[in-house]
């Protein structure tokens, strides 16, 4: 179906508290010339931009592409905007691979970002709505009650959230753009920090990053000649459920289900498992690692937390997952979602640095939002199909 | 590249304040009308796309409600644009091309009352060097006008006859906000607003939403007896910096329309997305619109702008005339940003 699309460039910013030392057309430009580097490309090779971020609010800046256009090099070319919730990094690198996909463009830069410095997510994400009752939670709050059902109804023994994130944090170590870099991360510290929201601990939670990332995509005559090892796109696919109705399955939902037999069934995948090497999943609380194992088919329901707990998500398991340190280790919220496609594809180009899985061939990048009600994934390979 | 037309449109009655409904409520019979007439379901839809401004609505994740309205169960393969929903059809029809879906659902919504929208579009401007500043969008667009008027032929009489010809237009719009017979020698004894732009140059302030259903090839040609086919579509934007553009001028347009093939055939009318009056000349003039074009029968958004989905409904009110045979070949802009920063052009046709 469609051009095949390569990834040929990658570029990340160092994702911090806060980047002070950049503006916010500094931030994703720092980005975007890092992939025209991995690309070997320049801003005049690029035909289209597309952007990426969550709400506005978490800069205070309207439709932030308008400004944005100049530092992307977008001028005289079409820009495009792309808004999912959480989900966003993922659906716009899946937009952008479309506009190859489907034979308009040649090569596109694609950038998502956030610089929640510049304001505070906990007042953007709960600003006070007429006709409703404010609630103050945040996103901790809202998804804390799906993790304890999904305690309830899988009996996973209390510690496992706590594996998540010692896991990506270690992990973290090996990742020189990875926000939190903790060498003297333990149990014992995680145990031991504050309760924020029962069951998730102060260090089972994700930092609140400044951050950017890009990609450049192009089709497959220009990909197969890049000046290193493009990321071959067999699988994109998003999925959207609305937030509330009587019966929904929230811990498990069927969105993300159907995003990943969509996403399965394009790339000939049907063992996950067995026929995906490593993964980049959207866990910005440590206890949707075991949640989305089944969600996504790596797990039967309600044994995701074995794998955790038996070392399979490791770095040295047999289905490593967010070696790169994840969401827990970085979240520029808009990016997050594509730093998770963006490392699925440094993996299967052999380009991760220390955080590394050897052999990688098959990777899948995934990146959730909303009420856990949006899903993006993509799975890139080594060879080309 | 696949044929894909416009095969429906619905809009919601364009007012100056909805009250109490929100932006779900302005939106759901819009979806559902659009639906009806395509003859097909939310299920049968192939993709989704949606367009609209958080900071409309002053709420994060403003769409996500949407989502809710549009009663997205099972789940739908859905994606949203932070842009005019012209962007949002521009993003289904890729989608098209891709060969992803045959179908699309395109919505969009604002509802600008809430808030000082004058105010809230200052908030797009550069964060650093600008929006300080608050420069309110009539006031940006009053500076683009002088620039116009000092540089050119035009002068206020043009601007007042745009004003007048988009509501006489409005007339048999029963969807306008604005519409109605004026003496151009009134207009022009009007107090200015900001000078050069008197309150006839300005857009009303609207509520309101669009829905456009796409479909592809024998789809669409099963779907209604004359689809009005994209035959082309793209967009551009330029620099964000006013004093670095030459504001008299609209070169993404310009572009848009040469990579749209708007020149490939003589055009019946054209639905400009003009917020303001001189906007419509600097348009006209970069697509090269000849005499005898229509322009705007719909009355355009100086008869009603509902920010977020003036532009996708520039499209449809173009395609409504296409699939009612009354026109054959048409183009339909819609624009984004300060003085006219980014814009698309599409052109629909009959078979």
């Amino acid at each position: 179906m469609g051009e095949l699309c390569g990834v040929v460039g990658i570029g990340q910013t160092k994702y911090a508290s806060k980047r002070g030392d950049l503006s916010i057309a500094g931030l994703v430009r720092e980005a975007g010339i890092r992939a025209l580097e991995d690309a070997d490309l320049d801003w005049k090779d690029i035909d289209a931009v597309v952007i990426g971020k969550a709400p506005d609010m978490f800069e205070g800046v309207m439709m932030p592409e308008l400004y944005l256009a100049d530092a992307l090099g977008a001028s005289g070319k079409p820009m495009l905007r792309v808004h999912t919730a959480g989900s966003v990094g993922g659906s716009t690198s899946i937009v952008a691979a479309s506009l190859v996909q489907a034979g308009i463009h040649d090569r596109v830069l694609t950038v998502a970002f956030e610089k929640q410095s510049e304001s505070n997510a906990m007042w953007a994400l709960s600003s006070k709505q007429p006709f409703s009752p404010h609630i103050n939670a945040g996103a901790g709050g809202y998804f804390a009650p799906h993790i304890r059902t999904y305690m309830r109804r899988s009996q996973a023994p209390d510690h496992i959230g706590m594996l998540v994130a010692l896991k990506d944090r270690l992990n973290a170590l090996k990742n020189p753009y990875a926000h939190l870099q903790m060498e003297d991360i333990s149990l014992q510290k995680i145990e031991a920090s504050p309760m924020l929201w029962a069951p998730i601990r102060y260090l089972e939670t994700c930092p609140s990053s400044d951050g950017a990332c890009a990609m450049v995509l192009a089709r497959e005559a220009l990909a197969k000649d890049a000046p290193r090892p493009p990321a071959w796109l067999v699988g994109t696919a998003m999925r959207t459920e609305p937030t509330m109705f009587p019966g929904r399955e929230e811990v498990n939902p069927q969105a993300g289900k159907d995003c990943a037999a969509d996403v399965y069934a394009q790339a000939g995948i049907t063992d996950p498992r067995k026929d995906i090497d490593v993964a980049e999943v959207y866990v910005p609380f440590s206890w949707f690692e075991p949640m989305w194992m089944e969600n996504l088919g790596f797990a039967e329901e309600g044994t995701g937390w074995q794998m955790t707990d038996e070392g399979a998500t490791a770095l040295d398991g047999d289905m490593p997952i967010n070696a790169s340190g994840g969401v827990l280790s970085s979240n520029p919220i808009g990016a997050s979602g594509m730093i998770r496609f963006a490392e699925a594809a440094l993996q299967v180009r052999g380009m991760a640095g220390d955080h590394q899985i050897d052999g990688a061939r098959t990777a899948l990048g995934h990146a959730y939002g909303g009420g856990s009600q949006y899903f993006c994934m993509w799975i890139v390979r080594s060879e080309r199909p | 590249m696949r044929d894909v037309a416009v095969v429906s449109f619905a809009q919601a009655p364009n007012v100056r304040n909805a009250g109490a409904m929100n932006e779900v409520e302005i939106l759901m019979p819009v979806v559902a009308q659009a639906l009806e007439k395509s003859t097909l379901t939310l299920q049968e839809i192939g993709f989704t796309c949606s367009g609209s401004s958080d900071y409309l609505a002053g709420a994060p994740f403003s769409f996500v409600m949407a989502i809710d309205a549009i009663g997205a169960w099972p789940p739908i393969s859905e994606s949203h644009v932070e842009m005019d929903g012209a962007w949002a059809l521009y993003e289904a029809w890729v989608k098209i091309q891709h060969g992803a879906a045959d179908s699309a659902l395109v919505y969009s919504f604002g509802k600008s009352s809430p808030g000082q929208i004058r105010d809230v579009l200052a908030l797009q401007l550069d964060p650093y060097y600008m929006a300080p500043l608050w420069p309110d969008s009539v006031s940006l667009a009053a500076l683009q006008a002088r620039a116009l008027l000092e540089s050119s032929a035009y002068g206020e009489k043009d601007l007042a006859e745009v004003a007048a010809r988009s509501r006489r237009n409005a007339q048999s719009n029963p969807k306008a906000q604005l519409a109605g017979d004026f003496d151009l020698a009134a207009l022009l004894a009007e107090p200015y607003l900001v000078s050069p732009l008197r309150k006839h140059d300005c857009p009303p302030i609207t509520d309101g939403a669009s829905a456009v259903v796409l479909a592809a090839g024998d789809l669409a040609r099963r779907i209604c007896e004359r689809p009005a086919w994209i035959r082309g579509i793209d967009h551009r934007i330029e620099p964000h910096a006013l004093g670095v553009r030459d504001l008299t001028r609209s070169p993404s347009t310009e572009l848009a329309g040469e990579k749209a093939g708007a020149a490939q055939g003589p055009l019946d009318l054209a639905e400009l997305h003009a917020p303001f009056t001189h906007q419509e000349l600097i348009l006209r003039d970069a697509l090269g619109l000849k005499e005898g074009v229509e322009i705007n029968p719909s009355g355009g958004a100086l008869a009603a702008n509902p920010v977020m989905a003036a532009g996708l409904a520039r499209i449809g009110e173009a395609a409504s005339r296409i699939l009612s045979g009354s026109a054959n070949r048409a183009l339909a802009h819609a624009t984004s940003g300060p003085c006219l920063q980014q814009n698309l052009v599409c052109v629909l046709e009959g078979e």
